[in-house]
Order: structure tokens, then C-alpha cells, then sequence
């Protein structure tokens, strides 16, 4: 069994560990008490980009550079954290905000100085009740201590902490469609240029960042952005982060571990392995739905020594270890590193029929390739499933998603193309299949059916 | 009938505005408070935060229409979300809806015979690591069976339909 860290998550298991007095010998506050008090903002910032921190949120984003992108404008700063935590298969922010909300806060404290900011927004989607009520409850504590207020910690530096709640809407999750929301408008993504850090929330240069990166801040100040980075098992993707494993598992969850693990020890170390026993591993989509899908079969080919993978060659795809780069060289993308593990009873069309029912659902409407092609697709799908497709379908769908990426304003169409794209190229033949046999793949209604023929014929329930 | 906010609500509203440098800012939040006692967002309401945030009553039925979380229509006292996207799909969340859809007698954006569970269909809510999982009100239940769901569907119903009986007693 591997040795996990726990670093992000030492508190979790602190019994109310959302209160202040619970967490306080623990630590809580005292980074942003030296980062207000003892620091220069270009310290901290310097530390952050030490720490080699990707993004947490998907794209992976230096975060230090990413700071020091802000413009020098007239108006000031604001620090918007994004906790619109809705890619399927991703429930890692969410443990952050029930489990431990000071350090998120105490996070937004130490960036907001870092960054010169003397607002933050805390962006959550509004289904996730009870991360907002500790968080709130966070700040109020905080404010209570003098951590939050006009003179934080005693000092000149200004600092208020928001939550503001979204609406329901998955592309609140892109950056700009979230600014967007906060402005109280409808959430549609903005052209880019300008970049939230020049012209952000309000015209104002933004920092957004997701809650996973910001709550990493305190634990990087306090071990040294070096001895932070050093953690991982990877060269430039620094730390430990949370990782997620759904779906066909014994024991799904969230846990704590340095960025590189490999997919094979978070299905069968720490996911206790698969669910049926008689079910092999069918395929592994890495970190959220938008990541395109890889199967256990597929070898690593990298006999040239500048291959990024060379260190991999002639190895399972789930033995490479999940990395931002790492998994770009792949195909596919790191992600959020929460994985969705499917086995052999699956039928894939069932599995791109369910995410493109969310992606023509979730579209914002503004692109067409987007809106009409989301909803193409999953139409297509449809008649797979049902007994009414044919053969060259397969083809059909690749040509959609092609026509899908890179032609719209933001990355939602490409985070909709791509893992379509991958389930057709890795498992073609089940939609040809599906095309030719018409009906016979629904594994997923199998039983449901089953369930219904049963309460129907059976009367009263 | 025209809407306003009880009173204890618009000090809340006064409070918010003064985190955003615009008024509109505060339409989401405001749109969430107003739903929260109409149990909708009606048309009075929409005209109530337009005059309230000096907005075009088109600009905020925009935003009313974007988001899924706004009611455009009356709902039952109960709002029972059931989550279909990939993780609780592969553990069982289509037997979950087939089932509700059964007892409750309504497909998803109807409601139940009895009137108190409005049924709906809800995308990925971030609990995939407790799959399959439904929300109801507030409350997140998670790593359910149809039975488990069964038992906390009794004993919703049961106190709904306490509470119902007695407000009207009281009228």
C-alpha cells in the first residue's frame, strides 16, 4: 500500500473541523498573519511560483505566473476563487469548503495581499448548501478575529471575502462566463483577449483561481514553495492534490496524494480495485468528462529518448503517472485528476450518450458549432441507442466534433469534442456495431427496464 | 398581485448590494432570496428585481431563463433532484429516477399526485464518490438504494403532510 500525505487535508479528520477553535493549535491563520504582517506581496508570489503549482481546476495553469500576468491599472485587483465545482466526475472542492473552509479562506487572505486585491468573490454553485453555509460561517469567524475587515491582522491592507452563489449552469465554470454571473448577467463566456487579468470582474484586472489552488497557498508559505514542490513525483507539476475515483470501484472517494500517482494505484490501491470482481477494467476517463478516455490495453510507444513518455515505453496507459504534461503526451488531459472508472458490462455508447445528454444540455447557446453540435450529437447517439442508427455514424459523430473544436469563444466545445472524439477512435467498433445491430447495447437501461416491466405489470407499488 | 420581499429579507438586500460595485450584481443572489419565499420566480418577481436593481425586466428574465436553479413555474413543497450524469449513471441512478418516476406517478419537471415532490433531473452535483445520489431541498443523500430513498421519501412526505395540516388548521 502506498504512503499518502496529508498535507491539503491534515485537518479533515478534526472532529468540526469547520470551526475555528477546532483547527486553531493547528495552525489555522498563521501564514496570512505572516504574510500580512512580515511579507512582501513579491515574496509571496515569488513562493507560489517556487511551488510549481499547476491550476486545480482543469486546465493546469502556472498559478504563480499566472499572478504575475495581473495588469497595473487604475482600478484595483479583485480575487474571484471559482467553486462552480460541476465537471462529471469531479467532487474534490467540495471536501475543501465542508471539511476545512478556514483554509480556503485563509488561502484568499495570502493571495488577495500577494495580488494586491482588497475584494474576493468566492463563486459556488448553488446546490452545494452546506459548503456554502461553513464557508459563510468561516468568514464571520474570521471577521470576528480581525483575520477579515478593514485592518486584517492589525495592518493597512484591506481585505473582504464574498460567497456568492451561482444558478445552476456547468459553463459558469469557464472563467469568463463566471465573471460574467458574478456581474449578474446571463453566464456566457467572453472573447479573449482581453484576460480576466487585465479586464476582469467589473473592468478590473481578476485573478481567478480554483479553490483547490488557493487553498494550497497557506501549506506553501508554511513548508517553502521548494520543500512544497519536492512533494511530487513529477519536475515542474509541484505538491500533493486531491484525487477523486468514481464509478466502478470498491471504495470511491477523494483522497490526498503527491501529483503523480498512477491511474493503476488509484483504481487498485486506493480504490479499493474493481466494483465485480468478474468485471475487468474496461476504460479510465482521468479527470473529468471533458478528459479523453484511455483503455489499460494500450501500450506507451516512446523509443525515442526525447519522447516526453521514453521513460514509459512498452508500458500500460494506466501505468504512466497523471501529471499535466504527462497526460497531454497521452492524448488526453490531467484534468481535475478525479477518474471515472468504467468496466466491461459498459456499452461506450451508453457512456457518450449520458455525457453528451450533459454537454447539449449545459451549452450556453452562444456558438453555434457549440449549441447546434452538442445537441447533433447527442441526437446521433440517441439513435444508436435506440435501434436506429447505422454503421456510419461513427464517421458522423467524428465529423461533428470536428467541426466543434476550435471554432467557438471558449473551451467548451473542444472539452465536448474531444472525449467524444476519443470514445469513437478507442472504441469505434461498438458504434459501428450499435449501427449495424440497431438495437441490444443498453447495459446501462437494462436494468432499469427490467425494474420498470416488473412495477408495471405488478400494480400498485 | 405585486411582490415585495419581507422585511427582515430587504435588510439582507441592502447588506448585499454594498459587496458589488453595480447594483446588478446583486440580481443572482436577489433572484435566490425572492425564490426562497415565493417558492418561484414568478413574473412579479422578475418585475420586483428589475424595479429593485434598476434593471430592464427583459435583462432579468434573461438571467432567469439561463440558470436551471430558477423555478419558472410553481413547484410542490419538495424538490427532489435526481442526478443522471456518468458516475451515478453507473451505479444506478436510471433504477433511482424509474422508480420515483413509478411512485410519484410524473415524469422529471412534473409532479407527484399527492402534491408534494416536484421530480427533476439534475446534472453532475458533484458527489460522484457517493454515487448514486439524489438532492432534496438542501439536503444532499448519497449512496443510495431504492429503499433507502423509499424511507426518506416516507418520512419527508410524512412531515410535509403535518405541516400542511396544521397551517391550514391555523387559516
Amino acid at each position: 500500500m502506498i504512503e499518502l500525505p496529508c498535507v491539503l487535508t491534515n485537518r479533515y479528520r478534526v472532529p468540526q473541523s469547520w470551526s475555528l477553535r477546532n483547527i486553531e493549535s493547528l495552525g489555522a491563520y498563521e501564514q496570512a498573519k505572516r504574510a500580512y504582517t512580515q511579507l512582501e506581496p513579491a515574496a509571496i508570489t515569488a513562493e507560489v511560483k517556487e511551488a510549481n503549482i499547476r491550476g486545480r481546476g482543469g486546465a493546469g495553469f502556472p498559478a504563480g505566473m499566472k499572478w504575475g500576468f495581473l495588469a497595473k491599472a487604475e482600478l484595483a485587483p479583485y480575487l474571484v476563487v471559482n467553486a462552480d465545482e460541476g465537471e462529471p466526475g469531479t467532487f474534490k472542492d467540495r471536501t475543501i469548503m465542508e471539511r476545512d473552509p478556514h483554509r480556503l479562506v485563509e488561502g484568499c487572505l495570502i493571495a488577495m495581499r500577494a495580488v494586491g486585491a482588497h475584494v474576493c468573490y468566492i463563486y459556488v454553485r448553488c446546490e452545494l448548501v452546506t459548503s456554502i453555509r461553513r464557508l459563510e460561517a468561516a468568514i464571520e469567524e474570521a471577521r470576528e478575529r480581525g483575520y477579515i475587515g478593514k485592518r486584517p491582522f492589525g495592518t493597512e491592507h484591506a481585505a473582504e471575502v464574498y460567497v456568492h452563489m451561482g444558478a445552476g449552469a456547468y459553463v459558469c465554470g469557464e472563467e469568463t462566463a463566471l465573471l460574467n454571473s458574478l456581474e449578474g448577467k446571463r453566464g456566457e463566456p467572453r472573447l479573449k483577449p482581453p484576460f480576466p487579468a487585465v479586464k476582469g470582474a467589473f473592468g478590473a484586472p481578476t485573478i481567478v483561481n480554483n479553490v483547490e489552488t488557493v487553498a494550497s497557498v497557506p501549506d506553501i508559505l508554511r513548508m517553502g514553495g521548494k520543500a512544497w514542490s519536492e512533494q511530487s513525483r513529477l519536475p515542474r507539476d509541484g505538491g500533493t492534490r486531491l484525487y477523486g475515483v468514481s464509478g466502478h470501484v470498491k471504495k470511491p472517494g477523494i483522497f490526498e496524494g503527491p501529483v503523480g500517482l498512477t491511474l493503476r494505484e488509484i483504481i487498485y490501491e486506493i480504490g479499493g480495485g474493481m466494483l465485480h470482481p468478474d468485471r475487468p477494467l474496461k476504460a479510465v476517463i482521468p479527470g473529468g468528462s471533458s478528459t479523453p478516455v484511455l483503455r489499460p490495453g494500450d501500450l506507451v510507444h516512446a523509443p525515442e529518448a526525447s519522447h516526453p513518455l521514453h521513460a514509459w515505453h512498452g508500458k500500460s496507459h494506466i501505468d504512466v503517472p497523471i501529471g499535466v504534461d504527462t497526460m497531454r503526451a497521452l492524448g488526453t488531459m490531467l484534468g481535475t485528476c478525479c477518474a471515472i472508472v468504467i468496466d466491461s458490462s459498459t456499452s461506450m455508447v451508453d457512456v457518450a450518450c449520458n455525457l453528451m445528454k450533459f454537454y447539449s444540455h449545459e451549452s450556453c447557446g452562444q456558438c453555434t458549432p457549440c449549441r447546434e453540435g452538442s445537441g447533433w450529437l447527442h441526437d446521433v447517439l440517441k439513435n444508436l441507442q435506440a435501434g436506429r442508427g447505422r454503421p456510419e455514424d461513427a464517421d458522423l459523430l467524428v465529423e461533428i466534433a470536428n467541426n466543434m473544436m476550435g471554432n467557438t469563444i471558449c473551451a467548451f466545445a473542444d472539452g465536448t469534442a474531444m472525449p467524444m472524439l476519443g470514445l469513437v477512435q478507442k472504441f469505434r467498433n461498438e458504434f459501428v456495431e450499435a449501427g449495424k445491430r440497431g438495437v441490444g447495447t443498453h447495459t446501462l437501461g437494462a436494468t432499469a427496464r427490467a425494474l420498470m416491466t416488473r412495477t408495471t405489470t405488478g400494480g400498485a407499488p | 398581485m405585486t411582490f415585495t420581499l419581507a422585511a427582515e429579507s430587504e435588510k439582507i438586500v441592502d447588506e448585499l448590494l454594498t459587496r458589488y460595485p453595480t447594483k446588478q450584481a446583486a440580481c443572482l443572489p436577489l433572484l435566490h432570496l425572492c425564490q426562497r419565499q415565493a417558492g418561484w420566480v414568478s413574473p412579479d418577481v422578475i418585475q420586483y428585481v428589475s424595479r429593485r436593481l434598476e434593471l430592464p425586466a427583459s435583462e432579468v428574465q434573461g438571467v432567469v431563463t439561463f440558470y436551471t436553479m430558477y423555478h419558472q413555474k410553481p413547484v410542490a413543497p419538495n424538490v427532489v433532484w435526481v442526478c443522471r450524469t456518468l458516475s451515478c449513471e453507473l451505479r444506478g441512478a436510471r433504477e433511482l429516477q424509474a422508480h420515483l418516476e413509478h411512485r410519484f406517478g410524473c415524469h422529471a419537471n412534473g409532479t407527484s399526485k399527492d402534491g408534494l415532490f416536484t421530480l427533476k433531473k439534475a446534472e453532475c452535483l458533484a458527489a460522484c464518490g457517493q454515487a448514486p445520489m439524489v438532492q432534496i431541498n438542501d439536503d444532499y443523500h448519497e449512496n443510495l438504494t431504492v429503499d433507502a430513498l423509499d424511507r426518506i421519501l416516507d418520512d419527508i412526505a410524512a412531515r410535509t403532510g403535518a405541516a400542511t395540516k396544521s397551517s391550514n388548521g391555523k387559516g
